[in-house]
């Protein structure tokens, strides 16, 4: 099975922002996506857990991006719009993905 | 004042209050006990379709008078001008840098849904009957005191990203949809609607407020123990002396408009109480370098605990004894 070369963009951020960050991403092309729920975490302002909470001032979400590597300089400025002031975490990684005419 | 006094002491050993003493005792002693994020949202849901419907079938039963509108001039009012006090407060009491003290009086100009609701439980069991449209008066007190702040910062030349989604967010905020909706619902169908619905949104109410308010005292508990020293001495004391000014401020207001015991008693709660739920997502998209362990601490580890244990019992005897009860 053919195999092809991806990146893969991880942003765990602020409940508060995904509208914003999944905007940012529809108007810079990126239309495939995946939201998940943070269950919970630590980090610089402490720890945290989405038990209980019923704002949406407290939690977060991971947004996952498959993305053809020349597509990745687009994918990050409109994503940095969004996080560059917020708390939460971007990370790249090399990966692999099948189908790629779907990205 | 020993009978105020005495009264908010005979308040304190109720289910509701009991519940939310557990709750953080649960989480200061580091239990297990939780509850998912799931079932806290829908119990939120329930408790604001039943307040905002039962509040609309109060207003369908008496009618609309003058009072009403004065009633919202004055909560937009107070939320509008509360968190101005607050800020000079917090300048006075605390060094918090300016975006910190925003964001916090912008926390107190607004209010907190579930205090609203455990007092409007209070006065039921104490017989009191409050004004239908305190439910609209809650959800007019939502959003203005985040203008002020951000006015605020604006003013000192500190830097806020209020985009217009922000306001469409803050005015369509799900818990003032939900309120309103509901309010009008009731105020629509009135007695006859509630009595299809009673069995649904009357008997069993107290029992999951009691369970919400076990959640909330899971989760002050927890920001509690996880933000020592992270709030100082000076802001623990403006947490706890917020609410007396701006219950202070409300009981003018009630007094000036003339409201019953039991509506005066819900003014006072509201403008007495700090949101941690509409606020604190605002300021995270309008003031990201405001910190939430602040802001979250103090108003729902600090004042949300006192508005419930202290708060409350005295606003209603206070209430009871100068307007008129």
């Amino acid at each position: 099975m053919q195999r092809h070369k991806a990146k893969r963009v991880e942003i765990i951020i602020e409940a508060a922002l995904l509208s914003r960050l999944t905007d940012s991403l529809q108007s810079a092309d990126v239309s495939g996506y995946t939201v998940l729920p943070v269950k919970g975490g630590s980090g610089r302002s402490g720890p945290w857990t989405r038990d209980g909470q019923i704002s949406r001032g407290s939690g977060m979400f991971a947004v996952i991006c498959l993305i053809r590597p020349e597509r990745l300089d687009g994918l990050l400025e409109a994503a940095f719009e969004v996080v560059e002031k917020h708390i939460g975490v971007v990370s790249i990684t090399d990966t692999e993905i099948l189908r790629a005419e779907r990205f | 004042m020993a009978d105020i006094f005495s009264l908010a002491a005979g308040n304190l050993i109720s289910p509701i209050i009991l519940s939310f003493v557990l709750g953080v005792a649960a989480a200061l002693a580091r239990s297990d006990l939780t509850i998912p994020e799931a079932v806290a949202k829908g119990m939120s849901i329930y408790l604001l379709f039943a307040i905002g419907f039962k509040g609309g079938v109060g207003v369908a039963a008496h009618g609309v008078d003058a009072k009403l509108v004065g009633t919202l001039v004055a909560a937009g009012v107070l939320s509008f001008g509360l968190p101005f006090i607050a800020f000079g407060l917090l300048g006075f009491m605390t060094k918090l840098t300016t975006l910190d003290k925003a964001a916090v009086a912008a926390h107190y100009g607004s209010i907190s849904i579930v205090t609203f609701v455990a007092a409007t439980s209070v006065l039921e069991t104490q017989g009191l009957v409050a004004e239908g449209y305190m439910v609209a008066a809650a959800a007019v007190m939502e959003a203005p005191a985040i203008l002020s702040a951000l006015w605020i910062v604006a003013r000192k030349g500190g830097g806020a990203s209020a985009t217009k989604g922000l306001y469409r967010e803050i005015l369509l905020n799900g818990s003032i949809v939900l309120l309103v909706g509901s309010f009008f619902i009731g105020a629509i169908t009135g007695q006859d609607g509630l009595n299809q619905i009673a069995p649904f949104i009357v008997a069993p109410f107290q029992g999951v407020l009691c369970l919400f308010l076990l959640d909330m005292g899971l989760v002050a508990g927890r920001g509690l123990r996880d933000s020592r020293g992270e709030v100082g001495g000076g802001a623990i004391a403006f947490g706890l002396l917020m609410p007396l000014v701006g219950s202070a401020f409300g009981l003018m207001a009630a007094l000036a408009i003339g409201l019953s015991p039991g509506g005066a008693a819900l003014l006072m709660t509201l403008s007495a109480s700090a949101s941690y739920i509409a606020v604190p997502a605002a300021m995270r998209v309008a003031l990201p370098e405001a910190k939430p362990s602040i802001y979250l601490t103090l108003s729902l580890g600090v004042t949300f605990p006192f508005n419930l244990t202290v708060g409350i019992p005295l606003y209603t005897a206070i209430s009871t004894t100068l307007a008129g009860g």
